[in-house]
């Protein structure tokens, strides 16, 4: 078994690492402290490629693999979580989505775009009253002649304010016996008529990003905007939630390691009693346990990236790896305020913002109590994935890297 | 036109170096691109933008010396040279420059070679002056913009004194300064083409000529001695007062 990054891999990550630590962390405090996306990050990635990093140059990507998606992911959250979060619903909810469901006509309209970073992108699923619970979407997408008519609102959503498209669930018929299978999804774009936006302000963490809402009156779209068939929405979203949550995985990983860096920083700095604090074992403790963490949390995800590029099912994996990185941030978040005393409860020092964030990633893309739900379910047999019509495009360097 | 970038792989700046047995050594600390030749391959591909020219990136090194070829690879040059060769060991700036210069000459046709300021680990920065030398090439250091004026090489060059316009002909040596500008980003379509590139090697024999002899040693590499430093701050009730209590102390312990 060869756990050594390619070189590709490996060269993409130090990219990424760059722009991240050179051209965001200098900036990103002010940025948490008021509550604002930095305009020029968004263009900046575009830029650079990495909106468009794993998927193929045909479609405008960059023609990286899975995995160098989740190693971008680990280093743009090792510099603040709001930056992978970009990665996360453009690319994770949304172009992942395109690639995997929608037609070779609906790819060259929307996901060629997407991919250069010409339009951005999000994902519309949870709703003011429907959050975990998926099968109480309200929205209503109503079939009149060649178009559809949506209604409704969406909560939560990342880049609200700041994307193009939004790939938006919908029920397209309220008889179903299983209300699951009567959603189903489009594209919107949100400069049609009867679209309001705004921005959600006061959350705990997350500042440095972009988070609101989207309601829907009476908006029009064309039939050739809804991605696969009519009561595919739920299985769609969740192939879409299969992508996200490894993006998820993966930053929350980055997280862990920027804990565990400025915890030794902090310790071999930090006098009391006559020495560095690393010397003292409770300390050492912490400092073991988030170490334990990262190297697990980065299997975790690495194994997950590793099935895409195969073209394997991977549901539970990617599940699995989501549950345990975001915990296991969460927990080296705190440990590392404690390393630091006083200091880590002024936002000063970073490792605050690292725990506002962290408890961010515990709740969205599939809450831990969700996800053990999930474990539990394959474990006891109660649950197995079925083959989906259209599955995520194995990783393909050949195919991807030409034109 | 044709350019030539000259870089060197070296121990990562962040590497803890110490003198083991005579030899320096830095640990499993990455070996990476000498920060500085990165602005020397900034400085080339800029000039390759405003001119439509061919760029070569070369560097004097052992096989894992691609792995810095690579990075200049996927920053946009076109392609990549390694001279590898055992009888290499122990060079100095000196040798490495006749070799770089002799890299150069089998190439052909070449109008400019670019240099970084100097490597972080010999610290020398005085290759690029040594390799233009040899070819019997003008060196202009130091630039911090770089123009073409028709068949003139103009650049604008950083010293202490202020800064100094120069123009020479072509061929010419351009070593390169930070103030070129912030080296590009490797892309990652560059990263795709770098790791797959094929990078030729080329040994003395390829070259044409046997191994200079160093005319610098280094017979023996020690880490300087362990200092114990004791901090006194000096107190007082004004800056006046600390100043003078300062001076007393200095006078005292004759340092000065």
């Amino acid at each position: 078994m060869d756990f050594t990054l390619t070189e590709e891999q490996r060269m993409a990550q130090q990219m990424v690492r760059e722009f991240a630590q050179k051209e965001v962390a200098p900036i990103i405090k002010q940025q948490d402290r008021d509550q604002q996306m930095a305009p020029f990050i968004l263009s900046r990635m575009g830029e650079l490629g990495i909106l468009g990093i794993c998927l193929p140059v045909r479609y405008g990507g960059q023609g990286m693999d899975y995995i160098a998606l989740g190693l971008a992911c680990e280093e743009l959250e090792a510099v603040d979580s709001t930056l992978r979060v970009v990665l996360s619903v453009h690319i994770g909810l949304n172009s992942l989505g395109l690639f995997q469901w929608a037609s070779e006509e609906q790819k060259q309209r929307f996901l060629t775009a997407q991919a250069r970073g010409e339009k951005i992108a999000c994902f519309g699923l949870t709703e003011p009253g429907a959050g975990s619970d998926v099968a109480a979407i309200r929205s209503s997408a109503r079939r009149e002649g060649a178009e559809y008519v949506l209604n409704g609102e969406k909560m939560w959503i990342s880049l609200a304010t700041k994307a193009d498209h939004c790939l938006w669930i919908a029920r397209t018929d309220p008889e179903t016996a299983d209300p699951h299978d009567g959603l189903s999804a489009f594209i919107v774009e949100l400069d049609r008529p009867g679209v309001r936006r705004g921005d959600l302000h006061g959350k705990l963490g997350m500042r440095a990003g972009s988070t609101g809402w989207i309601a829907l009156q009476d908006v029009r779209i064309p039939l050739e905007n809804r991605i696969g068939m009519e009561g595919e929405g739920f299985k769609i979203a969740m192939s879409c939630l299969d992508n996200g949550r490894y993006t998820v995985a993966a930053g929350a990983t980055g997280l862990i390691r920027a804990c565990l860096e400025a915890s030794v920083r902090y310790a071999n700095e930090r006098q009391a009693f006559g020495r560095p604090i690393g010397r003292f074992q409770l300390i050492q403790q912490k400092i073991a346990y988030m170490v334990q963490s990262y190297d697990a949390a980065r299997l975790l995800y690495l194994r997950a990236g590793w099935m895409k590029n195969q073209g394997l099912r991977n549901t539970r994996e990617t599940s699995l790896a989501k549950w345990f990185a975001t915990e296991a941030s969460f927990q080296a978040a705190s440990e590392a305020v404690q390393i630091h005393g006083a200091y880590g409860y002024s936002d000063e020092y970073d490792v605050e913002r690292f725990l506002r964030n962290a408890k961010g990633a515990v709740i969205y893309e599939g809450t831990s109590e969700i996800h053990q739900l999930m474990q539990a379910a394959y474990a006891l047999g109660y649950r197995e994935d079925a083959s989906l019509r259209c599955e995520l495009p194995a990783y393909d360097p050949q195919v991807w890297q030409t034109d | 036109m044709n350019i030539v970038v000259c870089v060197k792989q070296v121990p990562d700046s962040a590497a803890k170096v110490v003198a083991e047995g005579g030899k320096v050594i830095w640990g499993d600390a990455p070996l990476v691109l000498n920060p500085w030749d990165e602005f020397a391959v900034e400085a080339a591909l800029m000039l390759q933008e405003a001119t439509d020219a061919e760029v070569t990136v070369i560097s004097v090194g052992g096989e894992s010396a691609k792995e810095a070829l690579k990075t200049a690879l996927a920053m946009g040059c076109g392609q990549a040279i390694l001279i590898s060769d055992p009888a290499l060991e122990g060079a100095d700036s000196r040798a490495v420059a006749q070799v770089l210069a002799a890299a150069i000459q089998k190439i052909g046709n070449v109008d400019v070679a670019f240099f970084g300021k100097q490597a972080i680990d010999g610290d020398m920065g005085v290759t690029g002056a040594q390799t233009g030398r040899f070819l019997g090439w003008p060196v202009l250091s130091l630039a911090s913009t770089i123009k073409l004026e028709g068949d003139k090489l103009v650049i604008e060059r950083s010293i202490e004194e202020g800064r100094q316009i120069v123009e020479s002909s072509l061929p010419a040596v351009v070593s390169v300064s930070k103030d070129i500008g912030e080296p590009r980003y490797p892309s990652f379509m560059g990263i795709r083409k770098a790791s797959r590139a094929n990078i030729p090697v080329w040994t003395l024999a390829d070259l044409g000529i046997n191994a200079p002899t160093p005319l610098v040693r280094w017979p023996d590499v020690v880490n300087p001695p362990a200092r114990e430093v004791k901090t006194e701050i000096i107190t007082g009730d004004s800056p006046q007062q600390i100043a003078e209590q300062l001076a007393d102390k200095i006078m005292e312990e004759k340092v000065l």
